[in-house]
Parts: structure tokens; sequence; C-alpha cells
């Protein structure tokens, strides 16, 4: 159905609702914008969101059992994480800010390694020549600029593919936000810029960052179209960003989603607690619509999934996290030698100087 | 070879790379048609193409964000700050960012950019234009510090800077652009990266300095030469990291050490540099290390530089104080 979408329907306006498909109870009731996914890959992207909500919450007990170090919850996003994901590409260049580790590993991370990443080890960090990612970015905003330049790499070299990058409500106040759209805007560059609104930056309300009715409007500035999406709805997310990569790759530059989601979680698990700053009632609001229920609901009325399945795939996946996490927990102990080694990919004298000392300090 | 400014011998090694090398990008504002603020990057444009050397919004994050995605899908990019006073609104990119990157991903990706910007006094500028802000991206790991004091220098150590796999940022001191000119050779050459250059050998006492203050030290050496103080003169080239065997060479020959920096004396490089002579060269002094550099305030309104900036009779002073201690 998707090749009936006229983009321009898509793009918002100030008297528009965020795109939506199905309701809590999965119901279609936006036919039009129902994308074009066989009864398989409805199957797999649920499979997918499934397995990053067991994810989230196998990752909040290993860091609570100090197996795992930094951790940014993702439930409640998976609809958004995952339904734009699963409309790029392996060849696609994604540049995920902290909170989107599902999407790295969906992209081709091994989970050992974004386990190690999490502990605070080079290891989770060592990517292969042909995988299109970069590590989570820290810093908010940095992954947008660099995602134009990404963009700006792929056009000149009239690549195919796309660059894709996430940030939060928070980072749309961010210079480094606006330049980077501004800059891939001006050399229509191919990239989807997508922005996860989900209420709050850390106790920060979505409505003290900017006086703006919606984020996606925040497109306007850079003179790119700007789309608002219902984030725990995975098929309108993933609706959105399939028809947005196909007007990217077509050669018309940049698009800009704002999904409307909610994290149930702390904004990381270093010590936030949302009872500071989240009413019980907005939080139950939140958890009537969520991703995976409405999902889950869609396709069972489909008769494409029911709880043998889901019992058979939730130890599936329970396996896989157990494997992982030991296989991380194998990693060898770091070296400063090789953080020396690494600094420059021709040591200079002085720090050659550093790594012959601690060569020998460490073979002592 | 021809009688060259630094500004042309510049020139001439951006236009012979971005020839030798299809993925070396220049970029930034006004470089393309306009040919750079200061045209050293006339006609390259006109010469490669759109492609190869363009303009871009006015925003340096975006700059130097640009650059670093460039370098992770295999290109060579050398990006312009205007001036270098403007390398706040960069900070992140160059320190957070570029500078990390090998070593964040554990030598698995590299970043082979060439930041170049203008830089120093004497010209009245205007606010944040001259500032020598070096010291701060000198305190950082992961990134290269060159500042050239002559047209030779600048043409070889700029082609090196764009062929090495690291990061590179390259600072071009506006006094020096065209206030004199050398004979520098047509063909491509290379000056070696992370290699100080003695610029005239001496017994009695060694000044190590970089940027403009290699002139007037040199011009300060030849005073004192005539009071019968042999001076050395050494140029730093690379302020980050230091070449250590050079520095203490030198000291250890002499016994009597000057270091000149146009910043300010809690800026630039030179406390780094007296560190390390404090810490492997101690025993080679005969006196304490003397400093020439510029007082403590913000960079001075333009009418007040000749009595802000460290100038020749600074550095006189300072030597035979030293040497007479």
């Amino acid at each position: 159905m998707s090749e009936k979408i006229d983009f321009n329907s898509l793009l918002y306006s100030p008297d528009k609702a965020p795109l939506n498909v199905l309701d809590p109870e999965g119901n279609v009731v936006n036919p039009d914008l129902m994308p074009d996914l066989d009864n398989d890959q409805l199957v797999e992207l649920f499979k997918q969101m499934l397995w990053a909500r067991i994810l989230n919450d196998r990752s909040t007990k290993l860091n609570r059992q100090g197996r795992l170090g930094f951790f940014a919850p993702t439930a409640g996003e998976e609809a958004s994480q995952i339904g734009s994901n699963f409309a790029m590409e392996k060849d696609d260049f994604l540049l995920p800010a902290y909170r989107d580790v599902p999407q790295l590993i969906l992209h081709g991370l091994p989970l050992s390694k974004a386990f190690l990443w999490s502990l605070g080890h080079v290891d989770g960090n060592k990517y292969p020549d042909e995988f299109q990612a970069m590590p989570p970015q820290i810093i908010i905003g940095a992954q947008y600029v660099q995602t134009a330049g990404v963009a700006l790499g792929l056009k000149i070299k009239g690549s195919k593919n796309v660059a894709y990058t996430y940030t939060g409500d928070g980072g749309t106040s961010q210079g480094d936000f606006y330049e980077g759209i501004n800059f891939t805007g001006a050399y229509k560059a191919p990239a989807l810029f997508m922005v996860q609104n989900n209420k709050y930056a850390i106790s920060v309300p979505r409505k003290v960052q900017t006086a703006a009715p919606t984020l996606a409007q925040k497109a306007v500035a850079a003179g790119i179209p700007g789309i608002q999406v219902d984030g725990m709805d995975a098929l309108a997310v993933y609706s959105a960003a399939k028809q947005s990569r196909d007007w990217i790759t077509a050669g018309n530059g940049p698009v800009l989603i704002e999904t409307l989601t909610y994290r149930y979680g702390p904004h990381t698990l270093s010590g936030d607690d949302p009872k500071r700053y989240r009413t019980k009632d907005e939080e139950e609001e939140w958890h009537a619509k969520d991703p995976l229920t409405r999902m889950r609901n869609f396709l069972e009325k489909k008769k494409l999934w029911d709880d043998d399945q889901e019992k058979a795939w939730t130890d599936d996946v329970n396996q896989q996290i157990d494997a992982a996490i030991e296989e991380a927990e194998k990693a060898e102990e770091q070296k400063v030698s090789d953080f020396l080694k690494t600094t420059y990919v021709d040591a200079p004298p002085a720090i050659q100087e550093e790594i012959d000392e601690y060569t020998a300090k460490e073979n002592d | 070879m021809a009688k060259m400014t630094m500004i042309k011998a510049i020139n001439a090694a951006l236009d012979e790379e971005i020839k030798r090398d299809d993925k070396v990008l220049v970029f930034g504002e006004d470089v393309g048609k306009n040919g750079g603020v200061f045209r050293a990057t006339e006609d390259l444009q006109a010469n490669n193409g759109e492609d190869r050397v363009f303009d871009t919004p006015l925003a340096e994050s975006g700059i130097i964000g640009l650059a670093t995605g460039l370098a992770l899908e295999g290109f060579r990019p050398v990006p312009e700050l205007q001036f270098f006073g403007f390398v706040f609104e960069a900070m992140d990119e160059i320190a957070g960012q570029i500078s990390r990157e090998p070593f964040r991903m554990g030598g698995t990706r590299k970043m082979p950019i060439t930041i170049r910007a203008a830089f120093g006094g004497g010209v009245h500028t205007p606010e944040l234009h001259s500032d020598s802000l070096e010291g701060l991206i000198t305190q950082t790991p992961g990134i290269r510090v060159v500042v050239p004091s002559n047209p030779y220098d600048a043409k070889g150590l700029m082609i090196s800077a764009i062929r090495s796999d690291d990061p590179v940022l390259f600072l071009e001191h506006m006094k020096l652009y065209r206030s004199f000119k050398e004979e520098v050779p047509d063909e491509a050459y290379t000056v070696p990266l992370d290699k100080a250059d003695v610029k005239r050998d001496g017994q009695d006492v060694t000044i190590i300095t970089y940027g403009a203050m290699v002139r007037d030290s040199l011009a300060a050496a030849d005073e004192l030469a005539k009071e019968g103080i042999d001076t050395e003169v050494v140029d730093l080239r690379t302020i980050s990291p230091l070449d250590h065997e050079t520095i203490l060479n030198s000291v250890k020959k002499t016994g009597h050490v000057v270091l000149v920096q146009e910043a300010q004396k809690q800026a630039g490089v030179s406390g780094q540099v007296a560190a390390l002579i404090a810490e492997e060269g101690i025993l080679s002094l005969d006196a304490p290390i003397g400093r020439v550099s510029a007082p403590d305030t913000p960079y001075p309104f333009s009418m007040a530089e000749d009595a802000w900036l460290p100038n020749q009779t600074d550095i006189i002073n300072k030597v035979k104080e030293i040497v007479n201690f």
C-alpha cells in the first residue's frame, strides 16, 4: 500500500494529529498509512520490539547486579526505535545517541559488544570496517552535525544509502541539532533525523525546552520536511521512516521525524528517580498506549502471533542475553599501552616514550 | 624554486594535495569562489571544482562536524576555521570528538583531518581574531598542533599534515602570511611532523619558541651576538606533542633556556616545555628557566597591541637576565 502514499501528505501542519495507524486495541484506524509489509515482516518487526523490551528488562537487572555499567532504559520506546530502524537498510549509516543501543544491535553490533560498551570496555567499540555505524554518542547533538558529514560523503560518492541518527526532545535545544539539519538541508544530502520525544529530558519537561508546539516544525528552520508521528505505534513510525527514506534516496535531501513516545523507566540507571517529576496518572496513561500491546493485539487478530510463540521467543532472547553477557565477561583486561597505541595512528616520539614506559610496567 | 609568501606556500600545498589525492576536500566559510578571506584558497575551486573546494554555512561546529562525518566516509577533509578565536564554537567537535575517535573505537577508525585556522597578533584585528588559543588544543590527546614560522616550513608541514592519518590542527599566524618571501620548491615536499628545528645554532643560551616569535627571536639573537651572547633558536613547529629530544639536547648544550611565546603566560605551551626541562633536563641548567610571554589578560584592544605583545626587546632583556644569572 505504501506506493500510494503521497509523501507530502505525511508532513507536519499545525492542525494535523500525529500520524497513526493502530489504535490501542490493535485495530487499523488509518488504512491509507498501513505499510506494505508482508506477514513475515510484521511478525519480525514485533519480534524485534519484544526482543528490545526483554533486553531492557534484563539489562536493568544486570545493571542492578553490577554485571552491566551505564544503561539508559528503552522500555516504551520500542515503536519509535525499532519501527524506524526496521525501515533502514544494512548499508545505511547509523549515528545513535546513548539510548539507541537496540538499533545499533539490530543494525549489526553483536550483543556482547553492546554489553562491553555499557561496561566501559574498548572492545565494545571496535567495529569492523564494513559496519556502517558509530558507537552511541554521549554529547547530545554531536551525532547530528556528524550525520551531516556522513550524508554529504554518501552524496559525493553517489551512494544509494542514507545516514540516520537519533536524539531526544531535550536535544532539539542544542546548537548542533539545528546546525546538523541546516547543513544537510543546504547540501541536500541524504539523511534521516529522528527526534524521539519522550516528554522529558531527565526531569525537564518538553514544554521547558521550547515554546514551539511541535518539535517536527523545527524542520521549517532548515527548509526541510518535518513529520510528527505517534511514537507508540510501530506501523506508523515504520511508514513515516520508510516513506522518508524513499524520498531521501530519490535525491530530495533530508527529513526530520518527531516520534511522540514515552520511557517507562528512569532517564538512566545512574540515580535518576522519575517519581520526582512524573505522576502515576501520567505513567498509567502511557502504559495504556504500550507499543508492544498494540502490535501484539494487531498480530493476534490476524492470527500471526500467540502465547506459545511469545514464550518460545522470550526463552530464545533470554538465552541470547545469557550467552552475550558471558561472552562480554570474558573480555581481556584493558591495557594502558593499547590506549596509547590507538591515540594516534602514527605515534609521535613523545607518545612512543609513554608506550614503552607502560609496556614495561605491564610486563613486570 | 620561487620566492613565495607563506600564504602562497600554503595555497600551493593545498593545490598539490587536492590534485594528488581525490579524497582531499577543502571547505569552510568563503573558501570557495572568494578564495578565502586571506586568499589562502585562491583559485583552488576554479582549478579543482566545486566538489573538492566548497563553501559552508556559517557555523563552526557544523563545519568540523562535517569533517568528522566525511572522514568516516573515507575522505581526507581540510576544513578551515576563519579565525581561531572562533574555535570555542567547535571545541566539542575538535577536542570532544575528532581527537578521541581513533582511541574511542580501539583503532578501528581514523580521522585524517587537517583543520586550518588563522591567528596571531600585530595586525590590528577586531576582537577574538588574534588570540593565541593553541594551548587549549595542546592539552588534548589525539591531535597534533602545528604552527609554521616561515613559507618553506608552511608548505612542507601542510603537506605532511594532510597526508597524516591523524588529525592535525594547523595554525597560521596572520602577521607571517605576507610579511616576507622565501625560496620554496615548486614540487611537493614534506617537512616532518613531531620535529622541532634548530633555526640558529648557539652555545650560550637556548630560546625555544614557535610561530611569529621565531622571527623576533632570530632578530634578538643577532642583536645578542653583537654583545657576545651566542644564542641557539629552536622552532618547535609541532607544538603538541613536543619534540623532547631536540629540546633537551639544546638545553644540555647551553645550560640556559628562555621560552618565548606570544600567548599569555598561563596559556600557550611554555609551561609544558618548562615542565619537561625541569623533569628531564634540570641538571643541565645553570640558571632558572626564563619565560617571555604576554600578560595574563584577555587579548588587548587593537590600539594597545604594541604595549601588550611580547617583542624583540623583551626577548633580549630576558636572555641577558638568564645568561647573567
